[in-house]
């Protein structure tokens, strides 16, 4: 690349309090370049990003943008200025439309944008409903939005935060595509990620970060991906958990004919899932978000409770639960991780120990009513250090925990209940890789110890290396049960969209 | 421009400083608006917040008035940290306040010793079971308990005034709409000779112990905190929604309840219209001033009681309007609440300097 570059940082750092999240970060982004920044959860790339698009400013160090030296101060600047960015945590007023939330950002009427909108969508299939709500949106339909609003600006780079991990495999290949035709017109990209073969397949640069620090920057194509983990991790990449033969014992779970009409107009109806998990496996339920999982994950985890009538459409345990709610299927030994970590799997602004009660409490921490402090301590304690949580203390409130350590923290806290029957909800979603194998080899290991596991998960990576069995749940409606062995990505790929299994039904 | 930064914890520091800080602007401004009046503020202010200390008649005239707001705000702190908005103490006061009146009312002649304490029991169950129509309204069809507690106050003072002007009218009372003078074991035992403090302030003090364990103690209290604190991760540990709906209600009311038949058993005497004084409403001021804590109500109904108190002397000494002393316990919660924007965040005043280029 020749002349200055599109973005040049020098020497910038910045920290919270006595937290160094950037330590003299330099960074280059050349014009026409897809530039990747890669580093675990916790490494700094948020921060760094933060930074660039003019949400924090540096406490030192210069930042030049087309070879002139810019302050942005806010994130407007930095729109005006040309950098365009689509946020792991998304920043979308929930009671507002998909076509309001956009008009907020981008100028236009809402007629014009809403048809931009499905131009877009149906061009990088980032289908939305333009006129949905945004709360009645699911974690992926989200991000999709995220997407094309930053599209819609016209941006001369983009920055883009772990942007794959809703995606289905196919999806992920068209967005690929979308971002190299973008960086092919002139418009750089700069890809936030912890997926090495990601950043391989399709970036010119990257830069890695560990602990606040560039570790390296290396041209991805050339480089391994155990050398990329290795500077991303300081490190060997922790080895896979070992996936010894299920040996499935009686059914723990089982759900038969499960038909469900919701009451969201923007929610999606299950019908005919039937399903069965038997203790001593890990099974798995793939597709897009937005297909039905979080009314199954609700259905599921007795939040929402059906009527007397089906209460035998789920067994758990050997027992019809349909009519239970949520604390009396875990008396029977049943734990659930949710897919939102913050105000339902913990409760923000509690400490730890507060929130190691809110399902341990049956664990001995209550006694006539009265909570024991040193006992929920204790409990809190031992799953911060049995599970790597970092944190300071228990005392720490939950919200000023990484999402990686809380989602350590809220698996740690329902594993620790030695439940007989696991629920997990996108157990790795936005968690670092060091924690998302952590978490896999924790799994491995409570399903080796006998208990049943159903993880619902976007990450088809992660499906295949740890459960026994799949099922594709796609607009309300579940494939059936998949060998892993023997089964291809492309044909869960299949179900994911639709394309397979139309003959069942005919 | 200023910024709100969220901390990382809420300031204990600044939580303190917060009700001190709200107390002196509220001295400020209202020192502005008395001289606006063209009314005396060093004599006012002096009234307000000296006076009611200078006699003991006038200091047990404020822990009299303390009693039933620190009854009744500590009933709805619990209800408020749950997020069950129970704003209709004022009607569930007047119920307790008319079915304690019931006894001897119809029991004119009775001399039992257990004549009061069942009045204080059949006046707490009134205010609850008048909170729980509320209650139900909110579990079975979703209705806002906001909406219905307070219209349901609306309710009450008219059953009161029916009951005043019609079946409960005392024959010797010339007309006047109130009941027959309640006889000597119908009223509170006096907790301090020769004033009118009762054990009603006993009950308050019983009640901050009661709510002290209940939400820093128990578990009951911890789902409550949740349930209002983050409704969906209540919902994923299995804890009931409708149940915190109805232990808020129903100890709000039970609160409130019993403060109103602490009233017409001790400093009133008798059922009369007088009762509605507004403690039910200003205890939620109290409440909020108190940070919904226990220990902080103590103090806020005190002060509270102390500005009412004072109010009264001003109204006196310096002429005050009466709607000067409700601007005064207005401007309190209001210079508090913003206050406590310090307790959550830091403000920063952020740099105009810009080198960038448009």
């Amino acid at each position: 690349m020749s002349g200055a570059a599109l973005l040049r940082l020098q020497g910038v750092s910045k920290s919270y309090g006595s937290v160094h999240a950037n330590r003299a970060i330099d960074l280059d982004v050349s014009h026409q370049s897809i530039h990747a920044v890669l580093g675990e959860n916790g490494a700094g790339k948020s921060t760094l990003m933060k930074l660039i698009y003019g949400v924090e400013r540096p406490d030192v160090g210069k930042i030049e943008w087309q070879g002139r030296e810019v302050r942005p101060t806010s994130s407007a600047e930095a729109r005006r200025l040309g950098i365009g960015m689509v946020f792991q945590h998304f920043s979308l007023f929930e009671t507002l439309t998909v076509a309001e939330n956009i008009s907020l950002l981008v100028p236009g009427t809402k007629a014009a944008l809403a048809a931009r909108v499905r131009d877009l969508g149906a061009t990088f299939e980032l289908e939305v409903d333009p006129n949905a709500h945004v709360h009645s949106l699911s974690v992926g339909e989200r991000q999709r939005v995220e997407i094309l609003r930053c599209l819609l600006l016209d941006p001369k780079l983009i920055i883009l935060d772990e942007p794959t991990s809703v995606l289905p495999p196919q999806s992920v290949q068209r967005l690929f595509g979308t971002l190299r035709l973008l960086r092919d017109r002139g418009v750089s990209i700069l890809f936030i990620s912890h997926k090495l073969e990601e950043i391989r397949a399709l970036c010119d640069t990257a830069t890695i970060l560990q602990a606040g620090r560039v570790t390296g920057r290396v041209d991805p194509r050339q480089a391994s991906s155990r050398d990329l983990a290795t500077l991303m991790i300081g490190r060997e990449m922790p080895p896979p958990p070992l996936h010894a033969k299920a040996k499935p014992g009686p059914k723990v779970l089982e759900v038969a004919g499960l038909d469900h009409a919701t009451d969201d107009p923007f929610g999606v109806s299950l019908s005919g899932i039937s399903l069965d998990v038997r203790a001593g496996e890990i099974v798995g339920i793939a597709g897009i978000s937005g297909n039905g999982q979080k009314e199954l994950a609700e259905i599921l985890s007795g939040e929402v409770a059906l009527l007397s009538a089906q209460r035998d459409v789920i067994r758990m345990m050997d027992r019809p639960v349909g009519h239970l709610g949520a604390a009396a299927r875990r008396r029977l030994g049943f734990a659930f991780v949710p897919e939102e970590r913050m105000g339902r799997g913990a409760v923000p602004e509690m400490p730890l120990t507060d929130n190691a009660l809110l399902t341990a409490h049956d664990r001995g921490l209550v006694r006539r009513g009265l909570v024991r402090r040193q006992h929920k301590a204790a409990f809190a304690q031992a799953c911060v250090e049995e599970f790597d949580v970092r944190t300071p203390s228990v005392q720490a409130e939950a919200g000023a925990l990484s999402g990686g350590n809380l989602q350590k923290f809220i698996i740690g806290r329902e594993i620790m209940l030695e439940p007989k029957l696991l629920f997990v909800a996108q157990p790795t979603w936005g968690v670092d890789i060091g924690a998302a194998t952590a978490i896999r080899r924790r799994l491995v290991a409570l399903r080796d110890s006998g208990a049943a596991i159903l993880m619902i998960s976007e990450e088809i990576e992660e499906l295949f290396e740890i459960c026994d069995r799949l099922y594709v749940l796609h607009k309300g409606r579940l494939s059936p049960s998949l060998r892993v062995q023997g089964t291809t990505v492309e044909q869960v790929g299949e179900w994911m969209t639709g394309a397979a299994g139309e003959p069942a039904h005919a | 421009m200023p910024e709100f930064v969220p901390r990382e914890h809420a300031s204990v520091r600044a939580s303190v400083l917060a009700p001190f800080l709200a107390l002196a602007l509220t001295v400020v401004v209202s020192l502005v608006l008395f001289a606006l009046l063209g009314k005396p503020s060093g004599a006012a202010l002096h009234a307000l917040f000296i006076e009611p200390f200078l006699s003991w008649y006038s200091f047990s005239e404020v822990l009299l008035k303390t009693g039933p707001l620190l009854l009744i705000a500590q009933g709805l702190a619990i209800g408020f940290r749950a997020k069950v908005f129970n704003i209709g103490a004022e009607g569930q006061l007047i119920l307790g306040a008319i079915c304690a009146s019931a006894l001897p009312v119809y029991l004119p002649t009775s001399t039992s010793p257990w004549l009061w304490p069942a009045m204080m029991v059949l006046g707490a169950l009134g205010g609850a079971l008048w909170a729980s129509i509320a209650a139900l309204w909110r579990t079975w069809l979703n209705a806002s308990e906001i909406l219905v507690t307070l219209m349901l106050s609306l309710v009450a003072s008219q059953l009161l005034n029916y009951l005043l002007l019609g079946p409960w009218k005392d024959p010797a009372g010339f007309n006047f709409p109130q009941s027959v003078m309640f006889q000597y074991e119908a009223m509170l035992p006096t907790l301090l000779p020769g004033t009118r403090v009762n054990v009603s302030l006993l009950f308050g003090l019983a009640a901050t112990l009661a709510a002290w364990v209940l939400m820093q103690l128990s578990f009951l209290g911890y789902q409550l905190v949740v349930g209002g604190l983050a409704p969906r991760a209540a919902s994923y540990a299995g804890f009931r929604g409708g149940r915190a709906v109805w232990v808020s209600l129903l100890l709000g009311g039970l609160a409130a309840g019993l403060a109103g038949a602490a009233e017409v058993a001790g400093p009133i005497g008798q059922l009369q219209r007088s009762v509605a004084s507004g403690y039910g409403f200003t205890a939620i001021t109290v409440a909020y001033l108190g940070g919904l804590r226990p220990l902080g109500i103590v103090l806020s109904s005190f002060l509270m009681a102390v500005i009412t108190i004072g109010g009264d002397s001003a109204m006196v000494t310096a002429d005050l309007p009466v709607a000067a002393v409700r601007v005064v316990q207005g401007l309190l919660l209001i210079f508090y609440l913003a206050a406590l924007v310090g307790v959550r965040y830091r403000i920063v005043w952020s740099r105009i300097a810009t080198q960038a280029t448009s």
